[in-house]
């Protein structure tokens, strides 16, 4: 079953600035999220494929939003990100089966390949809570320079039966990353770590 | 004088709340810039130069919202704008916005009017012609610390008084301002409320094109 979408909503943050010191170029984060209607709220529900599915639709809509909303190619993606907010009728597990089981799959799809885990972070919550979504660099979960988190808040979401999903991509790491460790350069990418 | 650290833009379709699907999502974008506030921590008297070089920022800005949002400028239907001023700031540092936010946006969406003359507080002659955001440009301001929300009023570009366009969209830049920080906002939406059934004026029925009605 397809999601029934009730707000799509795609953010650009850019960093020109940090500390008085240039950022060149500027780090530019992206974040596309899908507001939707729960379909297993307020009951439980054992099967829960009709959330995996959701899961599947969105990972390539708000990966292909974010890639857009940066303006490249989608092979120049550095870091990716997953989360999800689950309103107050649903529940915890129904956040992981949108973004576990599936999600990753498409979204690896909009970004080039994706050898890293897609780090993920889930909780409930009412109207305008913020979810930090974590940020690892998408073929090498060991680069240091892009650990980092973004955001992600919809002012009148989730309604107690909706659930906000959300999807972050970059084309970059943190503005003045300077904490050593290994680089983006330095990476072999095959087995997601380094 | 000019220093933009970081711009954030948000776009969002709303295709329903909870009513009937909207065949076309109303689209709202917002653009935030965050610049360093030149006259932190200490009273300036003349700020107005800030005003002048803000100019080409509104601009810009007006540009890359239109640019996110992805709509030709004939689709804007409605817009705002604000300023949130960092807490070693004053909030008339956030008031050098009106000028240069509003009519970088009204210029954008064919305004023909003279920018420096309301620039020095003159009155303005409506041209009389329709769709040139004859409107004034709603706004909101406040000193507030990072993180801190703003809710910007939307009103419709030519006629201030439709109803159906009455809105507000909350913006919000994590991490921003810190105390020596300004973030000047521009709002801008493709139409009306998603459901909006309220009555009053009708964009449809703008016929002064005074601004206002």
């Amino acid at each position: 079953m397809a999601a029934r979408i009730r707000k799509l909503i795609v953010q650009v943050d850019e960093t020109l600035r940090e500390m008085n010191h240039a950022v060149e170029p500027p780090t530019r984060r992206a974040l596309a999220m899908a507001v939707i209607e729960n379909p297993c709220a307020g009951r439980y529900v054992e099967n829960l494929d009709e959330l995996v599915a959701i899961g599947e639709e969105l990972g390539g809509l708000l990966g292909r939003r974010c890639v857009e909303a940066l303006g490249i190619a989608p092979a120049q993606a550095q870091s990716y990100g997953k989360a999800a907010i689950v309103g107050e009728a649903g529940e915890l597990e129904h956040a992981a089966a949108i973004l576990h089981p599936k999600m990753g799959a498409t979204l690896r799809a909009a970004v080039e390949k994706g050898a890293a885990l897609v780090p993920s972070a889930k909780k409930r919550g009412g109207l305008g809570t913020a979810i930090d979504v974590p940020l690892g660099h998408k073929d090498a979960a060991f680069v240091r320079s892009h650990f980092d988190a973004i955001e992600a808040r919809v002012s009148d979401a989730p309604r107690a039966n909706e659930i906000v999903v959300a999807i972050a991509v970059t084309d970059s790491g943190r503005p003045l990353a300077r904490v050593g460790g290994l680089k983006a350069s330095e990476i072999k990418g095959e087995d997601g770590l380094r | 004088m000019i220093e933009i650290r970081r711009i954030l833009s948000q776009v969002e379709d709303i295709h329903h709340e909870f009513g009937p699907v909207a065949a076309v999502a109303p689209r709202r974008g917002w653009i935030a810039a965050v610049l360093t506030n030149p006259f932190a921590r200490r009273y300036v008297a003349d700020i107005l130069p800030m005003m002048e070089a803000l100019n080409p920022v509104g601009l810009d800005m007006a540009h890359r919202l239109r640019a996110s949002m992805d709509v030709p400028v004939e689709r804007i239907e409605a817009y705002g704008k604000g300023a949130i001023v960092g807490s070693a700031g004053e909030l008339e540092h956030g008031a050098l916005w009106h000028v240069p936010g509003g009519y970088a946006m009204r210029e954008l969406l064919g305004w023909k009017g003279d920018r420096a003359a309301y620039a020095r507080g003159e009155g303005e002659k409506k041209t009389g012609q329709p769709g040139n955001a004859l409107a004034i440009v709603p706004s909101t301001k406040k000193v507030g610390a990072p993180g801190t929300t703003l809710d910007v009023p939307l009103t419709h570009i030519n006629a201030s008084y439709v109803r159906s366009h009455f809105d507000a969209v909350e913006v919000r830049v994590p991490g921003a301002p810190a105390p020596d920080e300004l973030v000047f906002i521009l709002a801008m939406s493709t139409g009306a409320r998603v459901h909006a059934r309220v009555g009053g004026l009708k964009a449809a029925d703008i016929a002064q094109w005074d601004g206002l009605r």
